[in-house]
């Protein structure tokens, strides 16, 4: 099998706690993204999404494990050897507001990146941001207005032109949507998925939104306390989750047309604390089919049986 | 106790548990005054859940507010009156309307930190109110501020009573919240956008907690939520909220199988429906053109009558009354079948 565009193995990230202690944010986490191919991380708060994907574009040294782009390992390499290879790799966050220089006008925001990686001569770098702003919807004017002028969803084009003047292989957009209204969402995931088909772009997508990850995501990582808990191409994750982590998860998610609540179907408990993660299978404290097993032994991230290898899932006893 | 402890019985409608009569709520502003209510008449039955729905600015939680006389000087009730058991509330002294709130009506916000007092523990806050309302002693307090832990599902509550606000999960501070605001076993528990700071797993206890609670104690919920999903799962009806007025208000069921009004639909329409790939979005279908105005610019006539697809040059002109469309079922719009 040929190598895939990027690949992260084994990846564990720690951090140690005020007061003493680790927090476990990462462990063991593996998964590949083929060219053109969008990989959406879900979970709840603290369960990890934005430590991997930090640590998997390098943002944050992993303690352990395997960076892979396109064939070579990066977490082998300087600082220095790293440094041309980031541009392989870029980002968008959650804050359009936190992300964006208010000093700078909108022109040299996003052409910073090539002066950072020098890129061109000034015109050149110029030309390239008012080229991808362009493409993006946004007007050759804008690159002389500073980011307070703009609306959230606007900012958010802004963060993402930035992102793709060095032309990347893989985005990693974490929570790209959710400090924006509804509609505005909207427009934005149809943006991003014209431009994976568009330009071939590998996607890194953190959401916690089932609703956004069901429009945009080719596959699905499932994650629960630092952990992958479940991997699956998208409509088998919705039509038949395996792990009953996944199936709490849909479960919860409030739909219309399915009446009122049912009494007794929501999941039990909290999140463990990442300071004392529970023994075994993290899930355990709060799983139906737990057993002695569940307690005792962790379930590694496997091809389940019987089913096709692209479905993964870490459970003794998956359905 | 005042309670009927029978869930789901609507009494008859000659005597709501609660009663909204052409409330309106207004702030003063530099430009003039800014009606944020406008209007607005309902009735609420004991054992059922209103669900009042809408977008940020569209009057649903200065409602819940005025429900309770909280709304913040220098606004005001300009007309209207909210009766609860036949009780107007205007009517009512400080000290009177004081005894009323965390007794008989109790109200749980978005944010629990704000409604939490964070130098005392979760335990004498809820304590307290026992022992003005119920006029419990220190002892006897204590003691059922520990049960209403137990109740919403806190585990180890002898322990949790002794924490402080920061000390417990957000879930946890939304289910001490809750249990503060059941201590003394409210008539109507007025809920403000109650989950929306929290995960899912979590928002879905949060509700099943509010319906098992409310099937005990055969409350009046009034659930104030942006979010039409969430609304579906709690509501017995179903009040729409545009502008500062009521422009639906419909059974529930009758709602969702068929919103009639055209900001109701475009609303329904604008929900993700997961699963599969299939996820239509508002992007798609429902998008509303526009947005709604703002109390200060108000369109003449329908205030929807702007972003409608319906509106036309009547629409402009006359704005529509909240009208009886169907048993139990009123909407606000000349387009509608009356």
């Amino acid at each position: 099998m040929s190598e895939p565009l990027f690949a992260v193995a084994g990846l564990s990230k720690h951090f140690p706690a005020r007061g003493g202690g680790r927090i476990t944010a990462l462990v063991d986490a593996s998964f590949a993204i083929a060219a053109g191919e969008t990989l959406a991380l879900v979970g709840e708060s603290g369960c990890g999404k934005t430590t991997l994907a930090r640590t998997a574009s390098l943002l944050y040294r992993p303690d352990r494990g395997s960076v892979r782009l396109a064939g070579i390992e990066l977490t082998a390499l300087s600082r220095r050897a790293l440094k041309p290879h980031r541009r392989a790799i870029q980002l968008v966050f959650q804050d359009p507001f936190g992300s964006l220089n208010p000093r700078l006008r909108v022109g040299s925001i996003v052409a910073e990146p090539l002066v950072i990686h020098g890129v061109g001569r000034a015109r050149e770098r110029r030309a390239r941001a008012a080229h991808q702003l362009a493409s993006l919807g946004l007007e050759a004017g804008d690159l002389e207005r500073y980011p307070h002028e703009f609306s959230g969803g606007q900012r958010q084009r802004i963060a993402i032109a930035r992102a793709l003047v060095l032309e990347p292989k893989l985005l990693v957009a974490d929570e790209p949507l959710s400090a924006l209204d509804v509609s505005v969402q909207a427009q934005l995931l149809e943006l991003l998925g014209d431009l994976r088909a568009r330009l071939g772009l590998a996607m890194l997508f953190i959401s916690h939104d089932l609703a956004a990850v069901d429009r945009i995501a080719d596959r699905i990582a499932v994650m629960y306390l630092g952990r992958i808990v479940e991997l699956a191409p998208r409509a088998e994750l919705f039509a038949r989750p395996s792990h009953p982590y996944t199936q709490a998860l849909l479960a919860a998610v409030p739909r219309l047309g399915a009446g009122k609540r049912k009494p007794g179907t929501a999941p039990k408990g909290e999140v463990a604390d990442p300071l004392a993660p529970p023994s075994g299978c993290p899930f355990h404290p709060r799983c139906p089919k737990a057993q002695a097993v569940c307690r005792e032994r962790e379930p590694p991230l496997e091809a389940k049986p019987g089913a096709a290898p692209t479905r993964r899932v870490a459970c003794h006893f998956p359905d | 106790m005042a309670l009927e402890p029978v869930a789901g019985e609507a009494r008859p409608a000659a005597a709501p548990l609660l009663a909204v009569e052409e409330l309106a709520v207004v702030f003063p502003a530099r430009a003039g005054p800014l009606t944020a209510l406008d209007g607005v008449s309902y009735r609420l039955a004991r054992g059922r859940t209103l669900g009042i729905v809408g977008e940020s600015g569209s009057g649903k939680s200065v409602l819940a507010l005025a429900l309770l006389n909280l709304i913040p000087p220098p606004g005001r009730i300009l007309r209207g009156a909210v009766r609860l058991d036949g009780i107007e509330l205007a009517s009512l002294g400080d000290d009177e309307l004081a005894a009323l709130r965390g007794d008989r009506v109790a109200i749980v916000f978005q944010e629990p930190m704000t409604a939490l007092n964070p130098v005392f523990t979760i335990g004498e806050q809820i304590a307290e109110a026992l022992r003005l309302h119920r006029r419990m002693t220190h002892a006897e307090a204590r003691a059922e501020a520990i049960a209403a832990l137990a109740r919403v599902g806190i585990a180890a509550p002898g322990l949790r009573a002794r924490d402080y606000p920061h000390q417990l999960s957000g879930g946890m501070r939304q289910r001490a919240m809750i249990a503060m605001a059941l201590a003394c076993e409210p008539d109507l528990l007025v809920a403000d956008e109650p989950t929306t700071a929290l995960d899912v797993t979590i928002q879905a206890q949060i509700l099943e907690l509010m319906l098992e609670t409310q099937g005990r104690l055969g409350m009046a919920i009034q659930f104030v939520s942006h979010d039409m999903a969430v609304i579906s799962e709690v509501a017995d009806e179903v009040g729409v909220m545009y502008a500062g007025r009521l422009v639906e208000h419909a059974p529930a069921d009758a709602f969702f199988a068929e919103p009639l009004h055209p900001y109701s639909r475009a609303l329904i329409a604008s929900v993700p429906r997961i699963g599969g790939g299939t996820t239509r979005w508002a992007g798609r279908t429902g998008r509303i053109p526009g947005q709604m105005p703002s109390p200060m610019r108000l369109p003449p006539g329908c205030r929807f009558s702007d972003r409608c697809p319906l509106a036309d040059a009547a629409c402009r002109e006359v704005e529509p009354a909240l009208e009886q469309v169907a048993p139990g079922r009123r909407v606000a719009c000349f387009k509608v079948g009356r």
